[in-house]
């Protein structure tokens, strides 16, 4: 499928879609879903269609923050929460112990289940077709985009076009000195599209990631470490699915030692990163073991996961993944450290860790329907956009496909702001704050965490999903039938009262105030929990554990969710200010250059955005606010006439 | 007329105080300014732009004169030194002879280019010197705070910093402009920003337990140490806007009340201290019935002397009414003078009174009725004097001095003196509160940080300055994270 040669663009075969999705990662998967839901005849044209869902590095989803994130694009009816629960082979809940708003949903996943059910997703689309082959550059007419062209001089025309494309921008895999130019081991970068991307002008840069040796299940000696079981009821991803059928695995935990440290610490010039061959900035939450080792020099041991690929007696449950070891040291020294763990005395290394290299587009091009600014009709979305994992590039993806459909139907932007969702906190830090190191999700980026939880993430986005086009018939009857439960259930709760007498005979403990309090007040008493209501109404035992849990969940956060709730009202009166997106800052008065220089660059779509930009100081905002109104009182004046 | 506003716009204006002085300062900010002090030190130019100007070498003075004065026209003087210029209009016209201050942005007091013309002060000079400079039309004048506004902006200042110098601006005493000055001086960003980072830090090892439980070195529950610092903080907010009543004073002014029974001399004594007649005397118990107030200047800060009506029976509503306004005012005064007549009862200072309090003075008047010395003068904060005559006043009023420099000085930074910020802290106060007692209790560390969140927010908006990354250093310095 190569080139003949680099004359040769002159298109072979032409055909026409809405939409065009570049690349089969996470991003791409939910991209051309999500256009695909909202109507949109879709392509989606990758280097191999077999590698559509491929994990390219840690074989789980979800986690803390990233959990919300699939959560989320389940309730807008994406892909990665229905192939997670396909997949899914050891569930657990991150922060069982602590309150509902930080607890994440995560699970180590089957490499190969997980990429069947992404395909086999994708195939039940009628109007999306799937297109093997590599990009190598846009077409573009009057100045906006207008299809794509193939390595193999095919050539396809869209209304809209959605890059994708993860690593693969002129990405190059260190291990130790060695170089190799790859978007993943073993799969060639993309070069031409990124020259594209340069010549557009837009402002990129480089940053790195890396992954740990791959090593042999069966060369690990199991017997003497620690192992930690899958939560003995998984609880799935999708809020269609309401249990796990997968079975269920345990994975190991080892350490390292000073031993091990002291292997590293002899080597670390022969790193790559150290070596100063890297240029790119790699994050600091997924530090490699050198970092760790150099960094942290007080600490006499890190912990490892031992991770399965894949389900025992398959070909992925051979390999392990060793969470916490990435690297880009030389092959020898790789092996020399790692059998130094206990646990990996003698084991067999399949492939060698690496660190990758590779372009990004500086997010702060992009508007926060992730369109790039100086290309109508071109969206980015996932490791292109600077962040790292696959439950970001999956939330952008699908934001960047439905607003790709949108676009190319003549619809406007659909954006969830900060307030409704992670995915909004995510593409709101990207395209105000661009990035600096590759950007994950933390529970603690979201400032209304308790409110945009996991567990209420389609009560929150199903119906919007619903209006901005992007939920299919199946999903929403679903939900409304959870709502109307919800509803009814709090009713029930709200109309069902009791004395402090009665509360105290029944062994809650509450102020003799002669107060009648409902049932929804009662549970948010210390120790008060659906099932404390069901003894003394036993009416209420028809009640579903899912909707006992967020009856739950609302009376114990009762007066913070209050408070947010003031706090989300005031947010949104700035975010509702639409700043138009030819503003001339240069024109207000009273800005500094600085200001005028990041509010042009960025041009916020927002005031509550342009606040955010950092820097940008609460004197600048008031001047903008200011010749905003200025300028609606003269609009406003000319229009009387 | 008038320079264009937009991105070349330049400002001009009188930066020191109006009226008559010994020398004026004439402030421009922008980027005409340069363009400003060519055109004003340079003699028998006509003006850029202005083609009605005189040309060649007409003028008001002699030509040979003018080239012979002003050696080397047209050059700048070295940025941030002071160079004597001679100053002349479109007309070659002199002016006046200033001291001028060149100092190009970004490090100028706007952030732009900056100039300083120090002139001869008379109102006269001032305005024709900012006729000549707005008649290059290179600038405009400056709206009111536009140049604070632009150092704002500019990122020169925070947001305290910039408040301050509106107080510094309209400080009329010299107390309250020692009070802006440490605000200037960035002390109370630097704290609000310091309390701002001990719950960063708090929060740190909150949402570490939070965002990454699986890794081997961070506590997995509420770590109520990580909480200590934040206990100290309540303590410190606490007392700040405790302080706050005191900084109030040197804002508002210092208040104090005189008290006492009718015709003991208490309006005369405020007009000895007033030096002037601001209430009403007469030896008709009674008159002063309402609260009479006159303002002061001691020891360089605002005070405010409040006569009130006389401490007995009412005979009428309208004295009852005046009686209760007494009271009410020295219940709320920061000091009370107690006056009796020392002729009645040479012994009033040791009537007791319900609102006495710790440090209040008790002044024995009419001394000049009186043959010889109380038994109680002499005793500290005991006062003889003679209103009527003036005598005895000086003591009086040199303890006066003292008390309120005493009371409203202290070297610490002020902290809370404007309504916004004290609105901001008690948020923060009642935030951390929260999170204080929702720890004791045991609820979940969300909602411990959400409180912590709540109060840095509060507080970042103080000076200007909310960043969530913050949080996320503060974790990947303190702890090794990462699988
Ligand atoms: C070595 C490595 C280590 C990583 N470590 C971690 C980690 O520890 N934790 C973590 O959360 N994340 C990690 N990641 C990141 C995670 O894999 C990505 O963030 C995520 O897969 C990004 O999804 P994406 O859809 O943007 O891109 P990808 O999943 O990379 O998918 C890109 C797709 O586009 C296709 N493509 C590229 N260019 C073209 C073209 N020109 N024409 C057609 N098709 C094209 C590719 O074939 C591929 O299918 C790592 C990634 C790598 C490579
Ligand atoms: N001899 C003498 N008379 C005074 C003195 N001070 C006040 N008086 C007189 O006392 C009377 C009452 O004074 P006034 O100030 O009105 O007292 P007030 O009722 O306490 O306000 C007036 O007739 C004053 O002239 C003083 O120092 N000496
Ligand atoms: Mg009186």
């Amino acid at each position: 499928m190569t080139r003949s040669s680099t004359g040769s663009r002159r298109p072979m075969q032409t055909d026409t879609f809405d939409v065009i999705v570049i690349g089969g990662g996470h991003a791409g998967a939910e991209a051309a879903a999500a256009a695909a839901r909202f109507g949109a005849r879709t392509a989606l044209v990758t280097h191999k269609l077999s590698t559509i869902g491929e994990m390219s590095c840690n074989p789980a989803i979800g986690g803390l923050g990233k959990g919300h994130l699939v959560r989320e694009i389940d309730a807008l009816d994406g892909v990665m929460g229905r192939a997670a629960d396909r997949g899914g082979i050891q569930f657990r809940m991150l922060n069982r112990s602590k309150g509902p708003a930080v607890r994440g949903p995560r699970t180590q996943a089957d490499r190969h289940l997980y990429r069947e059910a992404v395909q086999d997703i994708l195939r039940e689309y009628s109007n999306l077709t799937l297109i093997e082959d590599g990009v190598e550059d846009l077409i573009t007419e009057n100045g906006r985009v207008a299809g794509v062209i193939g390595q193999s001089g095919r050539s396809w025309r869209a209304g809209a076009v959605v890059v994708t494309t993860g690593t693969f921008l002129k990405g190059l895999i260190h291990i130790g000195e060695k170089r190799i130019p790859a978007g993943r081991v073993g799969e060639a970068p993309a070069i031409g599209l990124s020259d594209r991307l340069y010549g557009l002008g837009l402002q990129m840069g480089r940053l790195k990631t890396g992954t740990p040796a791959r090593l042999v299940a069966a060369s690990i000696d199991w017997a003497g470490l620690e192992m930690q079981d899958a939560d003995a009821d998984p609880i799935p991803f999708s809020f269609l699915n309401d249990r796990i059928t997968v079975q269920q695995i345990a994975c190991g935990i080892t350490w390292t030692s000073a031993e091990v440290h002291a292997v590293i610490g002899d080597n670390l010039h022969k790193s790559a990163v150290y070596s100063g061959a890297i240029a790119g900035r790699g994050p600091r939450y997924c530090p490699s073991i050198e970092d760790k080792v150099k960094r942290f020099a007080d600490r006499d041991k890190h912990q490892i996961f031992l991770e399965p690929e894949g389900l025992p007696g398959t070909e992925a449950g051979e390999l392990i993944y060793p969470n916490g070891i990435s690297t880009s040291l030389p092959e020898d020294v790789q092996e020399a450290f790692i059998r130094k763990i206990h646990g990996l005395e003698h084991v067999e290394i399949r492939r060698f860790g690496y660190a990758i290299e590779y372009d990004y587009v500086d997010p702060r091009e992009l508007t926060p329907d992730l369109a790039v600014k100086k290309l109508p009709g071109l969206y980015l979305a996932g490791q292109i956009n600077g962040t790292t994992g696959y439950e970001e590039a999956g939330g952008q993806g699908l934001m960047a496909g439905l607003n790709a459909a949108r676009f190319a139907a003549g619809n406007d932007p659909y954006i969830l702001d900060r307030s409704r969702a992670y995915i909004g906190v995510m593409i709101d830090d990207l395209v105000t704050r661009g990035v600096s190191e590759p950007y994950r999700m933390f529970t603690s980026r979201a400032e209304y965490r308790l409110t945009l939880r996991a567990d209420n993430a389609d009560q929150r986005l199903t119906e919007e999903g619903v209006k901005a086009g992007v939920v299919g018939s199946v999903r929403r009857e679903s939900f409304h039938v959870k709502r109307s439960s919800i509803d009814t259930a709090r009713m029930r709760l709200e109309a069902l009262t009791l004395t402090p007498n009665e509360a105290r005979s029944n062994g809650i403990n509450i102020n003799l105030d002669g107060k009648r309090r409902n049932a929804l007040e009662v549970m948010a008493y210390d120790g008060v929990d659906f099932a404390k209501l069901r003894s003394i109404w036993p009416e209420l035992s028809d009640v579903t554990p899912q909707v006992a849990e967020q009856m739950e969940i609302e009376a114990q956060y009762a007066g913070y969710l209050d408070r947010q709730d003031a706090d989300i009202v005031a947010f949104r009166k700035d975010e509702d200010m639409r700043l138009p997106s030819d503003l001339d800052y240069r024109a207000i008065g009273g800005l500094s250059n600085e200001a005028k220089e990041k509010l042009s660059t960025v041009r916020p779509a927002t005031l509550g955005q342009a606040a955010r930009i950092e820097g940008m100081t609460p004197g600048a905002i008031t001047a903008v606010l200011g010749y905003l109104r200025r300028s609606a009182r003269k609009a406003e004046k000319a229009a009387r006439g | 007329m008038g320079a264009p506003r937009g991105p070349t716009d330049t400002i001009i204006a009188l930066a020191s105080g109006s009226g008559r002085a010994g020398v004026a300062v004439i402030r421009a900010s922008g980027p005409g300014s340069a363009g400003v002090i060519r055109a004003l030190t340079r003699a028998n130019q006509p003006y850029p732009g202005d083609s009605s100007g005189p040309t060649g070498s007409e003028g008001a003075l002699d030509p040979a004169d003018v080239s012979r004065e002003t050696p080397q026209p047209q050059s700048l003087p070295q940025p941030r030194k002071a160079a004597v210029r001679k100053l002349f209009d479109e007309a070659g016209g002199f002016l006046d002879e200033a001291l001028i201050l060149w100092m190009p942005g970004p490090l100028s007091y706007t952030g732009e280019d900056v100039a300083e013309l120090h002139v001869h002060g008379g109102p006269a000079v001032v305005e024709a010197v900012i006729g000549a400079a707005l008649r290059t039309r290179l600038c405009r004048i400056a709206e009111p705070g536009e140049f604070t506004r632009r150092a704002f902006d500019s990122g020169r200042m925070d947001l305290t910093q910039a408040e301050a110098i509106g107080d510094l601006i309209d400080a009329e005493t010299e107390g309250q402009r020692r009070q802006a000055g440490r605000l200037y001086q960035g002390e109370a960003a630097r704290v609000f920003e310091g309390w701002r980072g001990l719950l960063v830090s708090a929060m740190a090892a909150l949402e570490a337990s939070i965002d990454f439980p699986d890794e081997a070195d961070i506590p997995g529950e509420i770590n109520l140490s990580a909480l200590e610092p934040i206990e100290t903080l309540a303590v410190d907010l606490e007392q700040a806007l405790g302080d706050a009543g005191r900084l109030a004073s040197v804002r508002e002014g210092f208040r104090i009340a005189i008290l006492g029974p009718p015709n003991a001399g208490k309006s005369s004594l405020m007009n000895r201290l007033a030096r002037r007649e601001a209430a009403i005397v007469s030896p008709i118990a009674g008159t002063t019935r309402d609260v009479v107030e006159v303002r002061l200047v001691l020891s360089g800060y605002p005070v405010w002397v409040a006569d009130t009506a006389g401490l007995r029976e009412a005979s009428d509503a309208i004295e009852a009414e005046g009686i209760r306004r007494a009271l009410a005012r020295a219940e709320e005064a920061d000091l009370r003078i107690w006056v009796s007549d020392v002729s009645d009862n040479p012994d009033a200072s040791r009537e007791t009174s319900s609102t006495f309090r710790e440090g209040d003075l008790r002044v024995l008047n009419k001394a000049d009725l009186l043959e010889t010395s109380p038994s109680s003068a002499g005793a500290e904060d005991v006062f003889v004097v003679s209103a009527r005559s003036g005598a005895g006043m000086d003591p009086l009023e040199r303890r006066l001095a003292e008390i309120v420099r005493e009371r409203l000085e202290t070297d610490e930074a002020p902290l809370v003196t404007r309504a916004r910020h004290r609105e901001l802290v008690e948020e923060a106060l009642a935030a951390v509160e929260r999170a204080l007692e929702g720890a004791r209790i045991g609820i979940g560390a969300e909602l411990v940080s959400e409180d912590l969140r709540l109060a840095a927010r509060s507080l970042g908006r103080i000076t200007g300055s909310i960043d969530a990354e913050d949080l996320l250093d503060r974790i990947f310095s303190q702890f090794c994270v990462g699988k």
